[in-house]
């Protein structure tokens, strides 16, 4: 039909995993207090799914988006772990190896993404530019392949002589996608790319995004703090919550059992649209400072279930970490009172 | 409470753009009408550039009208000019932005911010305002107080800072609070709590509020009458629950189906990708603004600009098909 189309993977894939995170602990600063801004988090994406990561701001999540892409800015820097890509370790890779493997395998879409487009140069060259930096290909080449990715997400192909000016937010986000798009990425980070627009020019992008994903095969790791968004559009959920994941489940399974109390209480942050007007309360307290985080589990100091007269919960609650293990097939949690369900 | 209340009455906002021969206007307000009673919230939702900013900031005299009035206690807001008087009218309406990183002054602390207004408007005796500030901080929740009071803006988070411009806000007991979109720039888990702010401020001291937002269900959440606003027009209004629950106009409609809902899949149901936009019309035509997009559109909608009208009781919205105008007054 076209030259976009996903080609299949000529290396043989063993399973389905495209992306895995294993223990990947990454920190601001050196010396004697670093701030550990995500802290030996495991996560796996898999072809052609939409995985969404949720948390607050500060939570570390865009920090975890910065490491796949290997784009961490001094002092951030990855202490420990490994960011695997297909296999291949990304932390170890030198900078030229690095350079090739952006924007070909992996692509991202920035926060406020509609500032991310040169303000002096058209939309058309800012493609040739992008394009000829990854990859050998001639300028009218570059040009026409450009016009169709964003064909592909709407936009009329004479825009490729415009200014990002001349352009609404919505279209500006709508060419940073296209621009993520344009070098058939295995897989696109999406870092808040609706949070700026309003809800008509999000759920039009999102529904654009799900109908690339059908044609080009691509897996979405999909980041905001909105998880009202994430249970609709996404296949899994991660939530995190100061630099680590307390829960990971389909979306379906978290919308419907969250078990981490941090989980329940993003759910319950949501006013809903139809039904009963109760008050809700959402969550107490502010989220930790990561220079001093909470000693045991991070979220007990706005649990509502860590209570002291609970004498041996709440010393483990308070003492030790929570690890991350399956609940149920495929939902994992990191939280003492689901652990302690088995004693 | 007094029966203090607030009346717009057909405000339009027009902003001059192009030159000396070739001028044309922006209508960012067009015919806006409203009232805002003592212990009722009023929500104004509507898109980007759709005119509802510049509504609350009509109501704080930040703009000036370009025909139509704002009634405060009978008397035009436009009009006041003695220094005393706008002062007076400062102290009864009061406006909370967006943005708690831009509102707050970096180099002052807490303290500084909901002390300066309780000086400028003599609000209590020289002496007293220190205990003041400290119970304002108290009233919208930034305890331990005297810990609050002493930090400077970067030490707070942003729900911290928009609790500040909050007790700014309330520092000259305003009877009404413009509140432009105070959670948009917040986390999920941190808008409740200034909604519930909102809803304990009206409970409590039966203060009435402007609160303008994208966010149809918190709007559902807090408020007691909805305002839908469309390209500068109000395209529907009545009880938030009844117009939520059966909207009559074909934009409220898209708005609600576009609210991400868990309840449903995003392909279960699909919107039209946009034609016209929301912003404000420059130098509108006559007929319906929403009339490029919209689904139900008739003929008449191309050439008629539809009055808002009452269709049910309590709810109305400018539509030739959904609200139409009764038969004898079309003649």
């Amino acid at each position: 039909m076209n030259t976009l189309m996903v080609e299949p993977a000529s290396a043989p894939v063993r399973t389905d995993t495209l992306l895995e995170l294993c223990g990947l602990t990454v920190e601001y600063g050196y010396g004697e207090k670093p701030v550990r801004a995500v802290d030996g988090i495991d996560l796996e994406i898999r072809q052609g799914e939409i995985l969404g990561l949720a948390g607050e701001s500060g939570c570390g999540k865009t920090t975890v988006a910065n490491a796949v892409m290997q784009i961490l800015r001094p002092p951030a820097h990855v202490v420990s772990g490994s960011v695997l890509f297909r296999g291949e370790d990304l932390v170890s890779k030198k900078t030229d190896e690095l350079r090739r493997f952006r924007w070909r395998n992996v692509s991202m879409v920035f926060q406020s993404a509609m500032n991310a487009l040169n303000p002096v140069m058209r939309v058309g060259d800012q493609f040739v530019d992008m394009m000829r930096a990854h990859e050998r290909i001639s300028k009218r080449r570059a040009l026409a392949e450009a016009a169709e990715v964003l064909e592909f997400v709407g936009i009329e192909r004479r825009r490729l002589r415009a200014y990002p000016h001349e352009l609404s937010g919505g279209m500006r986000q709508r060419v940073i996608i296209a621009m993520a798009l344009a070098l058939k990425p295995e897989l696109i980070i999406m870092d808040e790319p609706t949070t700026a627009l309003d809800v008509v020019v999000q759920r039009e992008i999102l529904q654009q995004v799900e109908a690339l994903k059908q044609n080009f095969g691509f897996a979405v790791l999909f980041i905001t703090h909105d998880l009202s968004l994430l249970l609709e559009f996404a296949d899994r959920i991660a939530i995190m919550y100061a630099g680590e994941i307390v829960e990971s489940a389909p979306s379906a399974d978290l919308a419907e059992s969250p078990q981490h109390p941090y989980s329940q209480g993003l759910l319950e942050s949501f006013p809903p649209l139809s039904g009963p007007r109760t008050r809700l309360t959402g969550i107490l307290g502010a989220p930790p400072d990561l220079r001093d985080p909470p000693s045991g589990c991070r979220f007990h100091t706005r649990c509502p279930h860590c209570l002291p007269d609970q004498v041996e919960l709440y010393r483990r609650q308070t003492t030790e970490r929570p690890r991350l293990r399956e609940a149920e097939p495929e939902h994992h949690v990191a939280c003492h009172l689901v652990d302690g369900g088995g004693e | 409470m007094s029966a203090t209340q607030l009346e717009v009455r057909d405000i339009s906002k027009r902003f001059p753009i192009g030159n000396a021969l070739r001028r044309s206007h922006v209508h960012a307000v067009d015919d806006v009408s409203f009232e805002l009673r003592p212990g009722t919230i009023t929500a104004l939702v509507g898109e980007s550039g759709s005119g509802k900013s510049t509504v609350a900031r009509l109501l704080a005299r930040l703009h000036v009208p370009s025909s139509g009035s704002v009634l405060f206690e009978g008397s035009d807001v436009a009009r006041v000019k003695r220094r005393r008087d706008v002062l007076r009218y400062r102290s009864q309406v009061q406006i909370i932005f967006q943005d708690p990183f831009d509102s707050l002054n970096p180099v002052k602390t807490v303290r500084h911010h909901v002390e300066r207004p309780l000086r400028i408007h003599h609000v209590v005796p020289r002496s007293q305002v220190r205990e003041r500030a400290l119970e304002l901080l108290d009233t919208v929740g930034l305890v331990p107080v005297e810990e609050a009071a002493a930090k400077y803006p970067h030490e707070l988070s942003g729900g911290q800072r928009q609790r500040v411009a909050i007790a700014r806000a309330l520092a000259v007991e305003p009877a009404i609070v413009l509140a432009d979109e105070p959670t948009s720039m917040l986390d999920v888990s941190i808008r409740i709590g200034i909604l519930n702010l909102m809803l304990k401020l009206k409970d409590e001291r039966g203060l009435s509020f402007l609160y303008v937002t994208h966010d149809l269900a918190s709007a559902r959440y807090v408020a007691d009458e909805i305002l839908v606003m469309y390209a500068g027009q109000i395209v529907e209004r009545g009880p938030v629950e009844q117009v939520l629950e059966a909207p009559l106009h074909p934009y409220t409609r898209l708005l609600l189906a576009a609210v991400p809902d868990p309840a449903k899949k995003l392909h279960t149901e699909r919107i039209e990708v946009r034609k016209g936009h929301a912003s404000a019309a420059i130098d509108p035509p006559e007929g319906c603004r929403f009339g490029k997009r919209c689904p139900l559109a008739i003929d008449v909608c191309t050439h008629v600009t539809p009055a808002l009208v009452e269709a049910r009781p309590g709810q109305s919205a400018r539509c030739h098909v959904t609200a139409p105008q009764p038969a004898t007054e079309r003649n």
